[in-house]
Formats: structure tokens, sequence, C-alpha cells
């Protein structure tokens, strides 16, 4: 199968699905200038005019709740934000009226609205352009969150929730728009709501999200070479939540570490770790451990950027004590090193 | 529209709305309502004069003082009392309330308890209109508190910027829950600012519903000359406290004698003085009268009635 990147991956899912259906329509700051959203919205003004790709004025809460009153009059709109922390400034909307109207009306509207954002990380993002937020949005009743991490599910994935009837958080790491990966050419939906076992083992289980599933193959590739055999499963979608993927491995390896990409206090982690404990009590061989951002806001310099980030190696020394393993050497090792690619400034 | 039948079709919209409103009051004490209620009594000239003047390609979205636009836009009040009632009868079996009103039959597309959330819908509404080329307008009612929210400024740019067909409806009664307008706004005139985004405005402090009614078609056929969306500033008296059933005169913050004032403009006996001077006998206009509180007393008892939802509908309707 032919190779292409994330970035490409989801300009393609787009363009195919507009060809498909004029009712979508793609917006949001920037969206149609040189830089096309890093690539991912290349093409799309050409093609298809600018009634149905346009830049916004800096009003997030109300083209928010645009959004919103198109998708209920038969539009599937695709609002699109360079960064998660400007979904802030549309926390309103999307807790007040997207998440809810579809409830509040009884069941007489659809809301086919996809909000895909941008985890920003490195070369001095800083503490308003990191952000991913995702367990923020799960936390909400109505709203879909997807974390895609391979440029498969960056075009599957986003073709579904294209094609949904519900609100869909689309979260995309900044770091995985280089990423390659084997993508059909054909569109090809990846349901959403199932997890995804990215590698099979027998020893212990990793859930990670997005970015953090690099890590952790980078991890499980660096153990394997002393015979530990990792599972690593990405759950792609965390709200609504399907775990039985990760329930199956967890009881399989009786262990489990959550790598997710976000501060790990009431995060994501905390939730599968509960859900863990109470479905594979019996089988865990330890508790459930969870790697995340340190709890501080993202600090600007290298150095103290390095320590806020979990990484390869955090995750390898998680496993080598939970299954007293003795220190490995890392000395020749190499470690992913996405800056060297990721000149600033964004 | 026969000038004597318009004044008739008004009338029965405005009672409507009082009456209901009444009846609300009546029953609210026995506590089977257990929504707040946000009362449109002293506000019915507007609900009814511009919904009067919407077609049914027109789309309304409203607040939690919807109760008046809701039922002059859908004439119906056995949904409205089952939704109150919390009943499964309720247009959204009884999960939306008082203060979430919604018939999407009648395009009547939504309301919200958070001041300006429905704006930027209306704006949505006005949107997928323009781009699928369809007939009707985009009618947003929010109170004067919704122009110190940023979601009204970012949609009235917005909409003035791809001159989307969509009129704002500002009813203006001077209060947000206790607070003078006079204590939060520093601009004196709306419409002179709303009017240098390009919007087409007018103004009102009538009470009369076919002077509302009149400036609603006159506002329609301004949007169809020139593109631009129109914004309506008008005034009414909010007869009652914010949320409930009751007075609040006692409490000091407004005075009575205002409120006297505007009583003597009552918006329901001014539109009833009016039939009777233009030649309807007091015998005609009982009728109608008769006939819509009917209409609600049945509706009352079909709410009572009706059984509540079942209880695995707390979780339908969460996703589609």
């Amino acid at each position: 199968m032919r190779k292409i990147t994330f970035q490409e991956a989801l300009n393609e899912a787009m363009i195919q699905e507009m060809e498909r259906d004029k009712n979508i329509f793609v917006y949001g700051l920037d969206v149609t200038d040189h830089k096309r959203i890093f690539g991912s919205c290349k093409n799309i003004l050409e093609k298809f005019g600018k009634d149905r790709c346009f830049i916004t004025p800096l009003s997030e809460d109300a083209m928010t709740g645009m959004g919103l009153g198109a998708a209920i009059n038969g539009l599937r709109p695709i609002h699109i934000h360079q960064r998660v922390d400007f979904l802030v400034l549309a926390m309103n909307q999307l807790t007040n009226m997207v998440s809810i109207h579809r409830y509040m009306s009884g069941g007489k509207v659809k809301v086919p609205l996809v909000i895909r954002a941008i985890v920003g990380r490195g070369w001095g993002q800083s503490s308003q352009h990191s952000k991913s937020m995702h367990s923020i949005f799960a936390h909400i009743p109505g709203l879909k969150v997807v974390l895609p991490t391979t440029p498969s599910d960056a075009k599957g994935l986003l073709i579904s929730a294209i094609r949904d009837d519900n609100p869909v958080i689309f979260l995309e790491h900044r770091w995985l728009y280089f990423t390659e990966g084997e993508v059909p050419e054909e569109p090809t939906p990846i349901p959403l709501e199932e997890p995804n076992i990215l590698q099979s083992g027998d020893d212990i289980t990793i859930v990670a999200t997005s970015w953090m599933n690099v890590e952790a193959l980078k991890a499980a590739e660096v153990l394997a070479k002393r015979g530990v055999s990792i599972e690593v499963v990405d759950p792609r979608t965390i709200a609504p939540l399907n775990d039985k993927l990760i329930i199956d491995s967890v009881n399989k390896t009786g262990h489990c570490i959550v790598a997710d990409n976000d501060w790990i206090h009431c995060g994501f982690g905390a939730e599968l770790a509960a859900r863990i404990s109470e479905k594979c009590f019996n089988d865990l061989k330890s508790p459930v451990n969870r790697i995340g951002f340190a709890q501080a806001p993202c600090p600007t310099t290298r150095p103290l950027e390095n320590e806020f980030y979990p990484n390869a190696v955090n995750i390898i020394r998680e496993i080598e004590k939970k299954l007293e393993l003795e220190t490995t050497d890392l000395s020749r090792e190499e470690f992913y090193s996405w800056e060297k690619r990721f000149k600033g400034p964004f | 529209m026969d000038k004597s039948k318009l004044s008739l079709e008004l009338y029965k919209k405005v009672y409507l709305i009082r009456k209901s409103e009444e009846t609300i009051i009546k029953y609210y004490m026995d506590d089977d309502m257990k929504t707040p209620v946000h009362l449109s009594v002293g506000e019915e000239a507007i609900a009814a004069g511009v919904c009067h003047a919407t077609g049914k390609d027109d789309q309304i979205y409203g607040t939690y003082r919807n109760h008046g636009i809701y039922l002059a836009r859908t004439g119906e009040t056995d949904n409205f009392f089952g939704e109150l009632y919390g009943k499964k009868t309720g247009m959204a079996k009884g999960k939306a309330g008082s203060m979430h009103m919604f018939c999407p039959e009648c395009n009547f597309l939504g309301t919200s308890a958070i001041v300006a959330t429905c704006i930027p819908l209306g704006l949505g509404g006005a949107f997928a209109k323009k781009y699928k080329k369809e007939k009707g307008l985009s009618f947003v009612f929010f109170g004067d508190g919704a122009l110190e929210e940023g979601a009204f400024w970012e949609s009235l740019n917005f909409a003035c910027l791809h001159k989307l067909p969509i009129i704002f409806v500002c009813e203006d009664n001077g209060l947000a829950i206790h607070s003078h307008i006079k204590d939060r706004q520093s601009f004196k005139s709306i419409t002179d600012i709303v009017s240098k985004f390009g919007c087409n405005v007018f103004k009102e402090k009538s009470t009369d519903p076919e002077v509302i009614h009149n400036l609603t078609l006159e506002a329609i056929k301004k949007q169809k000359e020139n593109g631009k969306p129109c914004f309506m500033h008008l005034k009414y008296y909010r007869y009652l406290e914010h949320v409930g059933i009751n007075q609040d005169f006692k409490f000091g913050y407004r005075s009575e004698d205002e409120f006297k004032k505007w009583l003597k403009v009552d918006p329901v006996n001014l539109q009833r003085k009016k039939l009777l001077k233009i030649g309807f006998s007091e015998k005609e206009i009982k009728k109608v009268e008769t006939e819509i509180d009917k209409q609600i007393d049945k509706s009352v008892e079909l709410a009572e009635k009706a059984p509540f939802p079942d209880c695995e509908e707390v979780l339908t309707d969460v996703y589609s």
C-alpha cells in the first residue's frame, strides 16, 4: 500500500468527503492562508471555493455556536483550530450548547459537527500552545473525543467523524503530522469507538494516547531486545470509551501502564485505572501506573520542557520497576528527537 | 391581511400567552411543574407581534424567557404543558423543561438558559439558509443583558460581514435579573452602535402588538431589499420577578409606580380594547377567549394525567 504522512491523510479525508457531500464545509482561522493549517487544508479552497472553505473572525465562541446552528440545519461543518488551547474560548458553546442540544430536544435533532484542533509541543510552545485537554472534553456527555495516532487512523477516523451525527472533537498532535504510514487511497472509514492494538504482547499492557503511542512503541522495541513482550493499545476514541479490548489485554498481561499525553491528575489515566481495577481486579499482578505531563503549566525552556513531557525512557523505567527487571543500559539507544524536524516558530 | 383579521389573530396570540402564564401561576404552587419559570407576562406584544410576522420557512431561537415566543410561534399547548409537568408528552419528554423549549416541527430551534448562547445558533441557522440558498430568515430573541456578552458582538460582526439573513430581536426590559441597565452598560444607544456594523436598525417602545408586527414586516422588507441583517430594539416591562410567579416590588430594586405606568398600556388590554373599537362585540371576543381557555384547560388536564418518561430515558438521546 502507498505511504503518506498524517498531514496528507487528514487532507485527503477532508477532500474526499467534501467531494462526496456538498453539505460539508470547512472554516476556522487561517484555513485559507498560505500555510493551510500545517498543510492539512491544502487545495480545499481551490477545489471547493470560498463558500465551502473560509476564514473566520477571532470569535471562537460564536463560531462554535454557528457550527451547531448549521449542523442542526442539515450542514456538516468542520471547524478547525490551530491549537486546542483556543477551544477554551468556546467552552461555553461546547459544554452548554453543542453537547446538550440533542438531549434537550428529546432526540429530535442531530449535531454532525467536527471540531479539529491541534496539540502543540516543543520549540517553546509554552503553556498556551501545548494543551491537549482531552479528559476535559471527555468528561462532558454528548461530545465524542478522538485522538488519532497513525496516518491511517488520521484518515479513517476523520472520515468517520465527518459522517457521524454527533459532535466530535478531533485532536491531532502536531508532531504526528510528519509521521508516514500506509493509508488506503479509497475513502475507508475506521469506526469510532474501537481501540487499536498497535503491537501485541504478553507481559504488560501499555495504553497510550496520541503521541505517547510513539513513545510506547519505542519502549516496546527497546525492551523486546531483552525478551519483554509489550502490548501497546491505543484507545483512539476516549469518549464514549469502549474499553473491551483494553480490559481483555490487561486480563491477559496482568500489568498496565497508562501513558497519557496530558496531565495525570483527574485525567484519562485515572478513569482507565479505575475501570481496570473494577474489571480486572483478580487478574492484576500490580497496580495500574500512570505516566503523563508534570503537574505544572508547560514551561518554555528546553531543559524544563524535557522534564515536563514523559517519554519512552520513562515508560521503560516504569516497566522495569513493575516487572522487577534490572535497569537497562540505554546509552546505545537512539530516541526520537523530532525537534530536529521541528524548527520553529510553529 | 384584512386589518380586523390581523387584529383578532394578534389578540389570540397575546391572550394565549397571558392565559397560559396565568395558568402556570395558578397551579405552580401545587409543585407538579418542577421547573424554574421565567414568565413572559408583559412581553406579549413582542412575542406575538414578531412571531406573527414570521413565515413557515423562518426560524426562531430564544432564551429561557421563551414561553411567549413558543406559544406565539406554535400555537400549541399540549406539548408545552406536558414539558412543564416533566411528562412523556412534553416536546422533549420532560428533559428540557421551561428553560429549553423546543419545536423543530415549527422551526423553533433552540432556547437557552445561559444569556446570549443561542445567538450563535441563530447565526448558524442563517448561515445554513444562505449556504443552501433556502428561503426564510433566522429570528434570534435575546434580552438587554445579552448586549454585554461577547457572543452577541461576535455574532453581530459575523452576520454583518457575511450579510446573513438574520433578524436580531432585543427584548429590553432594562433588567438583568435585578441589575439595572444603567449600572451595566456604558453606551446610551445600542442601535447607534449596531448600525455602524452595517446592520439595519429598528427601535420601538410600544406595547401594541400591531405596532411590533408592522415594524417586523418593515424589517423583513428591508432585509430583502439590501440583504443586510436587522436589529430590532424593543422595550417592554417585566411584570413579575425574574424567575417565579410572584411580583417582587417589595424588595425595593424597582418601583411599583413604574409598573403601574406600563400597566396602563398592557399589551393584552390594549389589543382587546382595539378589537372592541374596530367593531368586534364583547360576545365575539369572549367566544375566542373561551376557546383558548378550553384549549389550555385540556392541555393541563392531559399533562397532569400523562405518564412520566421511562427511567431508561435518562440515557437516551445523549448521542445519535
